[in-house]
């Protein structure tokens, strides 16, 4: 019984541990997914409010009529620098790496619209029934600075199938797929995909964190494609060492006015939504209950002990009546509650692996949603050439699925050895201390 | 306050051995209180033991006769009185050279035997050279020279659980004996066993007495066992009676 009370608090404190170190990795895929693997800072450039204007899928003939249009824009809300800013960055001191990149979304829109005065803002509903009826899809394109740094929304070490861009590829019509966008599409290496209305050959396939981008481009094409011209939406930064990240935000907000410059740790204040609830109460609340539930444990533990020792009274007194010291009866026990410790312990920890696979296995997605100020996240989605103001209300925020996982870190099956044996000292000075205050007489006890 | 004692069974010569005294009790009082009343196990007691005596101690159930040979045995402290034993006053003394006293002058029997269940036969007897730090190989030769001596010496292995009562007795006694103690107290050490197992244990008991000269202090109600003491000492509403040899003390009883 005093073994399993420390079984228990012990695979409590590891099941918190997996679930929080779970929720932490998360958060990781989450903000890699946003911010590119290896990434310290992002630059980004918003739409000054009142400038954006109504955007369109360009001049549609009046009157009722079938349309077919493919555009690639940034995301909404998201404006452009230009490509000399990524030089600007990379000079500057404390930066290692800086790369350009362009976040964009090829949106198609088809079928048949009602005649409306151009520049007049169309109903955002969509039609349906047997009246005008057109249908839209997009996904997602980042136009990629081919670079062997890993630094920005995709790097070499990601290639599942097929190869990274080459150098002489910054203008070709390539391209690489995430691996859950070519399974959707039924893509392989040597498929096309249309990005733009133009044709693009797929020479790989990249494990990308969920909610990350559909279809990787080489950034001259994306430019191209995009009639973005020598622009890009998104400089991705990394700095010379974590120390000097905030420094170096600071003075890249100075080289570059009117962008938005942000950490890695602005980023993970910003996420909200299920994950964010989960990784706060894993942190706090799930930190407290552990707590809590290790400090019942060794009560428990340590009431058990005490019991044990009681109903153990006429051997200890015998101990005693035959000369053993108070001393060596105490060591006696404190010993026997390390061993229990010991034994609880195992059994804890297997516990807490047992949890942790359990929780893998079946928890739930989690969803990670972001403010509007991350905007290289802020895909367009649905929106995109619908006017301004729409478009801009959905670049407020994006969501993104993560699968919880609970993986044991290594160092916490250490501090559970640790925990197991202050738990087994714990319950050894609690039956220490009462056979201690046994007298040898209890020895003479007769059992009837 | 009245001693009685009887010299009935002169077993061997008294003369040489009784020279000194082992113990000298001086109005011995032992209360415990017990919601709120007082109990007086033991209300002025004055007894002497011989060295070498073998006395046993009768009485009704409840009139103190166990509350005694736990003083006598360092096992508790009296509430009042002076316990001599060969000069020391044990009402003087601290735990911790009680705790001595316990683990070289002094063996203990029990009724129950009160043998630590989870360890073998060999094991148990080792438990009482623990407190003299005796290095491991020798303590287990100690303790089966003991088991030998009495008539265990195939059964070292075995747990309390596997031996019979008369054998998990001879076990405890061996317990006691290994470390060679002045005294030997037993309190009812023939209480749960049956009649053959009881004449073997006193036997055993009586044996040991002889052999190598112990003082024997039995608490016993079974009046065949405290016939074969040298002295009888009747303890009844916490004092003790009877001066009597041990036809007039058993009749009183």
């Amino acid at each position: 019984m005093v073994a399993l009370g420390i079984a228990i608090g012990i695979g409590l404190v590891l099941t918190v541990s997996a679930t929080a170190s779970g929720v932490k990795t998360a958060q990781g895929d989450v903000l890699h997914a946003l911010y590119g693997i290896g990434t310290d800072i992002t630059v980004t450039k918003t739409v000054t409010p009142g400038t954006g204007g109504p955007q369109q899928f360009g001049g549609f003939p009046s009157g009722s009529t079938q349309i077919s249009r493919e555009t690639l824009r940034p995301a909404p809300g998201q404006s452009t620098m230009p490509s000399s800013d990524v030089s600007k960055v990379a000079s500057l001191p404390g930066t290692a790496v800086a790369t350009g990149g362009l976040v964009l979304t090829d949106t198609s829109l088809s079928g048949t619209i009602p005649s409306f005065t151009p520049g007049t803002r169309p109903s955002t509903t969509v039609p349906s029934g047997s009246g005008p009826s057109f249908s839209i899809s997009s996904f997602s394109v980042d136009g990629v600075q081919i670079s062997t740094s890993g630094v920005g929304p995709l790097g070499p070490a990601q290639m599942t199938v097929g190869r990274y861009f080459t150098s002489a590829e910054n203008t070709t019509h390539v391209a690489i797929v995430s691996s859950s966008y070519a399974t959707q599409n039924s893509l392989k290496v040597g498929s096309t995909v249309t990005v733009a209305g133009t044709a693009l050959s797929v020479i790989g396939i990249a494990q990308v964190a969920s909610g990350a981008a559909d279809v990787y481009i080489p950034l001259g094409t994306a430019q191209n494609l995009s009639g973005l011209g020598d622009n890009v939406t998104t400089i991705f930064v990394s700095a010379t060492s974590a120390t000097k990240v905030s420094a170096l935000a600071s003075e890249i907000q100075k080289a570059l006015p009117g962008t938005t410059v942000s950490t890695s740790a602005d980023l993970a204040q910003e996420v909200t939504g299920s994950l964010s609830s989960v990784s706060k109460l894993a942190t706090s609340f799930g930190t407290w209950l552990a707590v809590a539930a290790l400090v019942v444990a060794f009560l428990i533990a340590g009431l058990l002990m005490m019991a044990a020792v009681s109903r153990r009274v006429q051997e200890f007194g015998t101990l005693k009546a035959i000369g053993w010291r108070t001393r060596r009866v105490v060591e006696q026990v404190m010993a026997e509650g390390l061993a229990l410790g010991i034994v609880g312990g195992v059994i804890g920890i297997l516990l807490g692996i047992a949890a942790s696979a359990i929780i893998s296995a079946i928890a739930p997605s989690l969803s990670a949603t972001f403010g509007p100020s991350y905007a290289t996240g802020g895909r367009a989605g649905f929106g995109g050439g619908f006017g301004g103001g729409f478009g801009r209300a959905l670049a407020g925020s994006r969501t993104v699925l993560v699968h919880l996982t609970a993986p044991l870190p290594g160092g916490m099956v250490g501090i559970a050895v640790a925990l197991a044996i202050a738990g087994g000292l714990v319950a050894g000075a609690f039956g220490s201390w009462r056979a201690a205050r046994l007298r040898p007489a209890a020895a003479l006890r007769r059992v009837e | 306050m009245t001693i009685e004692a009887s010299t009935a069974k002169p077993a061997r010569d008294m003369r040489d051995r009784a020279r000194v005294n082992a113990y000298e009790l001086t109005d011995v009082r032992r209360y415990f209180t017990k919601n709120r009343q007082t109990i007086r196990a033991l209300d002025g007691v004055d007894l002497t033991i011989a060295r070498g005596e073998f006395l046993a101690i009768q009485g009704p159930t409840g009139q103190g006769k166990s509350t005694l040979l736990s003083i006598l045995g360092g096992l508790d402290h009296p509430t009042a009185g002076r316990i001599l034993f060969e000069g020391r006053d044990l009402a003087t003394l601290h735990e911790v050279e009680l705790a001595e006293l316990r683990a070289t002058a002094f063996g203990f029997a029990f009724q129950t035997f009160n043998l630590i269940p989870t360890l073998t036969a060999q094991e148990n007897v080792e438990a009482a050279l623990v407190p003299f730090h005796t290095p491991s190989d020798q303590g287990r030769q100690r303790a089966k020279e003991a088991l030998d001596t009495l008539g265990l010496g195939d059964r070292i292995t075995h747990f309390p659980s596997e031996l019979s009562g008369g054998e998990q007795q001879r076990v405890a006694i061996a317990r006691a004996l290994v470390k060679g103690p002045k005294v030997l107290l037993a309190d009812e050490p023939t209480g749960n066993l049956d009649e053959q197992m009881r004449d073997e244990i006193v036997g055993v008991l009586e044996g040991l007495w002889r052999d190598r000269g112990l003082t024997l202090v039995v608490v016993t109600h079974d009046s065949t066992v405290a016939r074969r003491a040298q002295r009888i000492a009747v303890i009844a509403g916490g004092r003790v009676r009877s001066p009597e040899g041990h036809d007039t003390a058993l009749k009183r009883l």
